[in-house]
């Protein structure tokens, strides 16, 4: 099954054209990577599924984005789309309150007000983003003294709180040491059975790591796309080989 | 881009044509040992198998390095792969090349009971498999891949050719058995050669396609 259909995107910011007739299809409950050079439209491709374009000026968008099936520019409310689809940046934005409060704003805005029930959402999205252990005892201390790597993690449990169905990740380990990214790598692929995940990332090895598909932009184009073993193993386009043998140039 | 990267595997393609060219000469070198019964050669044959065996080990550390240091994919990832499977039937012709010159010293005072016109046949197929399996590596070369897997054929006609000879042999005259024994095992070593060299040429053509006996690896 498929969590988002794509069909002839393309994207402007005002006379520069970003995304070029992208079509493809996501897969549920598979984790997809998007990798390219800077500039390439990998990251303006993942922020369009939640339509995080919407407030940038000047930016047009033709084409159709189907989140299972429903069209995300049409009627579909915007809060809506964003409680289906999560987003985890680049760098750790934890909100300057306490780890509960952090984890239970999205329910809470969505209208959850028992103590019962945040209390569960707190501890099963920090536990499924492998991070209760460190945090349990300090859920009412500020969020800003957790560690990079905790901080990331806090933010991924903020937005499985939601019960999203679609987890995006713009580079969400660039700013982490190997031990942080190492765990969030592995927490990846454990929720890769709940979740579907699109992920972007400029590291070749962790796209090759952790995930099924892997799509390889360049200029706007979407030039290869397919299962990552056979994308990094025997890309069928020489610009992706050229890239990703790090030979471009 | 990347040059020290590109120097690098250029440096594992020369590694491997000199370790091919060391089992090329241990091949040669044997099977005139055989024609000429020279123990002396024989002997410098087996000793210099050692060294065969430390240009495997030192291709193998070049290549985890490589595989450490630039985490290669794509293309340089099957470069690297198929370098590393390579070596392991390169150092096993060599052991065969060793094999034939330790029963050559066995053979030295005997008076052969038949020509070894097929056996150096076998000989010359084998090296030919082998110089043109490297080389099809080398320098990216399907076609020349395939034909060394198709060659295996002729080596393999020659292989039962000798046999038969070798069986009527026995049957003329019993006492002729152990050293019918011993050719029939050094044309054996020749036909594991053959079948080395085929080893190689598939995993070439795994290095050009991405496909190892017609099936997609990764």
């Amino acid at each position: 099954m498929n969590c988002f259909g794509i069909r002839g995107l393309n994207l402007y910011y005002a006379g520069f054209h970003a995304l070029k007739d992208i079509s493809m299809d996501i897969e549920a409950k598979k984790v997809t990577a998007f990798i390219g050079p800077s500039g390439c439209g990998k990251s303006t491709l993942i922020k369009t599924l939640n339509r995080m374009n919407d407030l940038v000026e000047d930016c047009r968008i033709t084409g159709e984005v189907r989140l299972f099936g429903e069209s995300v520019f049409g009627g579909m409310d915007v809060n809506h789309l964003r409680k289906r689809v999560g987003m985890v940046f680049q760098k750790p934005n934890p909100f300057p309150m306490s780890v509960y409060d952090n984890i239970a704003f999205g329910p809470r805005s969505h209208g959850i007000r028992s103590k019962y029930e945040l209390d569960e959402i707190v501890e099963t999205s920090l536990r499924n983003a492998a991070i209760w252990d460190e945090v349990k005892d300090r859920l009412r201390k500020s969020a800003l003294g957790l560690s990079g790597g905790q901080q990331q993690r806090m933010c991924i449990a903020r937005a499985l709180a939601v019960a999203p169905e679609v987890l995006l990740m713009d580079e969400p380990t660039s700013a982490l040491d190997p031990v942080s990214t190492g765990k969030i790598e592995e927490l990846l692929l454990t929720l890769r059975e709940d979740y579907s995940i699109v992920i972007v990332t400029h590291n070749m090895q962790q796209a090759a790591r952790i995930s099924d598909s892997t799509a390889f932009l360049l200029l706007g184009d979407l030039v290869e796309y397919g299962g990552t073993e056979a994308l990094f193993a025997m890309p069928k386009d020489k610009r992706t080989e050229d890239y990703i043998t790090g030979r471009f140039g | 881009m990347r040059l020290r990267f590109d120097e690098q595997l250029s440096e594992l393609n020369t590694s491997l044509i000199e370790m091919g060219a060391l089992i090329e000469r241990a091949i040669a070198s044997a099977t005139k040992v055989l024609e000429e019964q020279d123990v002396e050669t024989a002997r410098r044959i087996i000793a210099e198998d050692e060294t065969i065996d430390e240009q495997e080990r030192d291709i193998e550390s070049m290549c985890l390095k490589l595989l450490l240091h630039q985490q290669p994919v794509a293309g340089d990832l099957r470069q690297v792969s198929t370098a590393l499977k390579m070596i392991t039937d390169m150092e096993r012709i060599g052991d065969h090349a060793s094999d034939i010159s330790e029963l050559c010293v066995y053979l030295a005072d005997q008076t052969y009971i038949k020509k070894l016109d097929h056996i150096s046949s076998m000989a010359n197929a084998t090296i030919k498999m082998v110089k043109e399996s490297i080389d099809s590596f080398v320098k990216k070369d399907l076609a020349l891949a395939h034909s060394v897997i198709a060659y295996d054929d002729v080596v393999d006609d020659l292989y039962s050719t000798i046999k038969k000879e070798l069986i009527g042999l026995v049957h003329e005259n019993v006492d002729n058995g152990e050293q019918a024994f011993d050719l029939l095992q050094i044309a054996k070593y020749y036909e594991r050669i053959g079948d080395h060299a085929v080893n190689i040429a598939e995993w070439v053509i795994f290095s050009i396609t991405g496909k190892h006996k017609n099936k997609q690896v990764l």
